[in-house]
Order: structure tokens, then sequence, then C-alpha cells
């Protein structure tokens, strides 16, 4: 909005109460605490934060938490990329209760996801005596808290190309078609270029989360030390045992993490904010 | 190359778009599907092209059957209203798309390629254009680009869908003159849709109207317009 446009703007001071009133707010509700994070974590100087994070459980949490990102996403990032492709290219039976299935983790507790995990793979689940008969663990385990993180970080690719997709419609790929292209050579040469920006962004939703979730993993994981706790867990287990210097260590690896997240997706958001604008978040 | 198609029924849900159609096309000729939105006509050149498949009837390219064939081995260039140019790619390989994608056995050399799209841009009289890319031409000059990357293959069959729907008229009279110029030149066999029957008549050799999902006549525009076979074709031209 142009300041010379005086007919479609609110005066000086409206404008300057509106904007300090908006970054009050942020600051109240998002940077204090925040930075609080920040400060308790150095509260007891660079050493004590760093023997915090070399903790042998707390470097074990951290390399639990990439672990389970670094399968969940690359999983969902395909299954994504294939349901929007699906969805938006092709006609077929049942595609509005494919998408209404995408959406189910955004709808449902995490904590509800968790446990239908907890109720299939538990020791007293459906599949529990098969399971331990063939001991395989997948419940207060690793594979359990991965296939959590699955389900919870699903809808983000597909939600992000879902719409993208449809505002580019499907012409450009039936011209392809009839210039004699295979289907392949269409996904990899005209769809994939068109919509890499959203996918990107997509892929950064779902690290995010699949390295930020709570509920679902806490259900299924048990916590178990040094084992299946992942970095969010591992804060909890600080705080509840008064551990705070640690507890905020950790906190404040995970608040780093994010930060990097939000400055990139800005960052794409600045730079291609056009092309991923059909995406709507 | 003749273009034959023979019963062909296609419906979407309850609402029936094309009921029994069969037309026969000669070699060489540039045809006109004209009629108001609704009538199927779009719908029959999507069928012809491979993009939509009939629900029962025939479709043959000098008389062989390709009704089942998919549309990349069919053989044809199609034009869409609105360009469907590649937005991340350059003119050039726009128009070189569709050999880029071929078997390599069949493959054409990157020199030979370049040769070809430097050709077809002079056919579409757009000489120097090819470092550019779609989002930096006008509407007239996309679909010229279009044209250049739908005859790249050297198909038979020239298929467009209302082509200059979306441009002026002043554009629309270039472009129609160029295309019926290219057609000649290279000896197509064209099939293009349109609603507006000046544009049929001044540009096809035979016009077939449609209407409730039939054709309603298939003739030459002089003898449409002196003798409409049907209530519905006097209406549709008055």
């Amino acid at each position: 909005m142009s300041a010379k446009n005086k007919a479609v703007s609110e005066s000086f001071a409206t404008r300057l109460l509106l904007i300090l009133a908006a970054v009050l707010y942020v600051a109240l509700i998002l940077v204090l605490p925040l930075a609080s994070v920040f400060r308790e974590a150095f509260r007891h100087g660079v050493a004590a934060f760093a023997g915090a994070i070399a903790e042998p459980d707390a470097i074990s949490a951290i390399k639990l938490t990439f672990t389970v990102a670094a399968i969940s996403v690359p999983v969902n990032m395909i299954c994504g990329v294939a349901a929007a492709w699906a969805i938006t290219k092709h006609d077929f039976k049942g595609k509005s209760l494919l998408i209404s299935l995408i959406d189910v983790p955004f709808s449902i507790s995490p904590v509800v996801a968790g446990l239908m995990y907890l109720l299939l793979f538990g020791a007293q689940g459906w599949f529990g005596d098969w399971l331990l008969a063939h001991d395989i663990r997948i419940a207060f385990a690793k594979p359990g808290i991965v296939l959590a993180t699955l389900i919870v970080t699903l809808p983000f690719v597909a939600r992000e190309l879902i719409p993208l997709m449809q505002a580019q419609g499907r012409e450009e790929e039936e011209a392809a078609l009839t210039l004699g292209a295979p289907g392949w050579r269409i996904f990899l040469w005209v769809t994939l270029p068109n919509i890499r920006w959203g996918l990107l962004y997509g892929v950064l939703l779902t690290n995010a989360r699949a390295m930020g979730e709570f509920g679902a993993v806490s259900v299924i994981s048990g916590h178990i030390r040094g084992e299946t706790n992942t970095m969010p867990l591992q804060v909890e287990v600080l705080y509840n045992e008064y551990n705070f210097v640690a507890a905020f260590a950790v906190a404040s690896l995970l608040a780093g993490l994010a930060l990097v997240t939000l400055v990139v997706k800005t960052l794409l958001e600045w730079r291609h904010g056009d092309q991923l604008a059909a995406g709507g978040h | 190359m003749t273009i034959t198609v023979r019963n062909v029924v296609k419906g979407f849900g309850h609402y029936p778009a094309l009921r029994d159609v069969s037309l026969d096309i000669e070699d060489g000729a540039f045809v006109a599907l004209l009629g108001p939105s609704g009538s199927g006509k779009t719908t029959l050149l999507r069928i012809i092209a491979g993009l939509e498949t009939a629900e029962s009837g025939h479709i043959l390219f000098g008389g062989e059957e390709v009704t089942d064939k998919p549309p990349q081995n069919r053989g044809i260039g199609f034009v869409f209203q609105n360009y469907a140019l590649f937005r991340h790619m350059t003119v050039a390989n726009n128009i070189a798309f569709g050999l880029d994608v071929m078997k390599r056995s069949r493959r054409p050399d990157k020199v030979t390629i370049k040769a070809r799209v430097e050709e077809l841009l002079e056919l579409v009289q757009l000489p120097g254009y090819g470092s550019r890319y779609p989002a930096q031409l006008s509407g007239g000059q996309r679909q010229r680009v279009a044209l250049a990357r739908a005859l790249a293959c050297e198909p038979k069959i020239l298929l467009l869908d209302e082509p200059f729907g979306a441009l002026d008229a002043k554009v629309r009279r270039e472009l129609r003159n160029a295309l019926r110029e290219i057609h000649d030149r290279v000896g197509l066999t064209s099939i293009f849709v349109t609603h507006d029957y000046e544009e049929a008549f001044a540009l096809a050799d035979k016009v077939a109207i449609l209407g409730h999902g039939k054709i309603e006549q298939y003739d030459t525009p002089e003898a449409v317009q002196t003798r409409p076979a049907s209530d519905y074709v006097r209406e549709f031209l008055s």
C-alpha cells in the first residue's frame, strides 16, 4: 500500500497504534518466552550448556530425533507428491475420500495417533502376541516412534502441493502427452519443476513437525532414557527432574532448529512467493 | 492423413456429450468443428487426440485403428486454447520438447534439434525468440510458439482447441492466415474447434456443425450457408 494513497489508508496515529499493538503482542507472546529459553540455557555459562548437551542421554535424544526426521521426511515427501499427483492430475473413484483421509492427522489429536499404534502393536494390542513371538519391537521402541511421526507429518507435503497443482491445471501435462513424452518424463520435466518451491516448503514444514512432535511420540515411546527419548521428550524428562539448565539447553537446541527452518521458509517466501501463494499457508 | 470417427459415444455422468458421432475427414483437409458451448466439440477433438476415451466407437488415422492408442503414440500435434507452454522452459526448449523426449534410437542429435527449432521459429515468424520465456511473450506470440512446438515432430495431423479464443481480433486474423499458410505448406490434415462461425467459414475447407451431441451437418462453408440441413443449423447461423 502506498503511503500517498490517503483515501484507502488509515491516519498516521491509527497505523502507529496498530503496529505498536502488533509488535507488543508478538514480543510478549513469542519473543520473550523464546528469549527466556536461551537465557535459562546459558544461565550457568557456556560450559554448563555444552556439558548438558554432551550428556550421553542428550546426545542419544538428538541422534534419535535426527534419525526419525531422516526417515519420515523422505517417506512423506514421496507419498505426498504421489498423492498430490494422483489427486490433481487424474480422475478416479474415491478421490474426495482420499483427500479427507489425508487430512485425518490434522484433525485428530496426536495423542490419539500415538494410542492407535499402541493399540495395534503394544503388548496387549492386536498384533502384540505375534510381535512378541517373533521378537519384533514396535511399541516402546524406535519403529513405533518413526510410525507415530510418519502419521503426524503425513499431510504437510500433500496439503501444500494439492492447491498449487490444482491452480496449475493439467494442460502442460496434456501438452507433454501429445508431444510423445512418457509418464516419468512428464513428471520429471514438466510437473516437478513447476512444483519445486512448493515441495521444498512442504518438506520444511514436515521436518519442523517431525523434529518437534511431542504428543504422538510421547505415547508410543515409553520414555526409555538414552533409547526412546527424542529431543522434545528429553526436555520434559529433564524438566520434571528439576534439571533446568539441561532441559533448557536441549530446548534451545530444538528452538534453534526451528529458527533455521523459519529463516529458510522466509527466504523461500520472499524469493518465490508468487509460486507458493496458491498453497495458502 | 485421413481421420475417421465411427459411432463415438461419450457421456459425463448422466449427461451425454456425444451420441453416436461419425465423421470422415479426407487427407489434407482443414476442418472446423463448429458449435455452441456444450455441444461436445472439444470433447470430440480430445477423443481424436486420445486425451479422453470414448465409451464406444472407433477412431482411425489413415485407415489404421488408433482407438486404444495413448496420445503419445498417435503422431498428432495439439494446440490448446490457453497455449499450455511449459512455463519454466525457454521458447527453444518448449519447441524442442517433442524431439528431446524421443527414444534415444530415434532422437536427432543436438545440432539437428537446434536447427529444427530455428526453422520452426522462422515458420511461425518468431526468429530470435528462442531464449525468451513464455511469460515474456504476448498472447499471439505464445500461440505461435505453441504451434511451432506442436509441429516439431512433423505430425501428419494437427488438432487445435479454440486456438484463437484468448486473442484480440487483429492478432486473431494474423494468426488465422499464418495457420492456413502453414497447413497448406506442411501438408497437414487439421481440425480446429471454434464457436465463431465467421472464423470457421473464413478458414476451413469443410465445417462440421455440432449440436445436442451429434453432427447436424458436415459440408463446405458454401453448402452449409446456402443449404442448412436442419432448423438447428439455420438457427445457429442466424
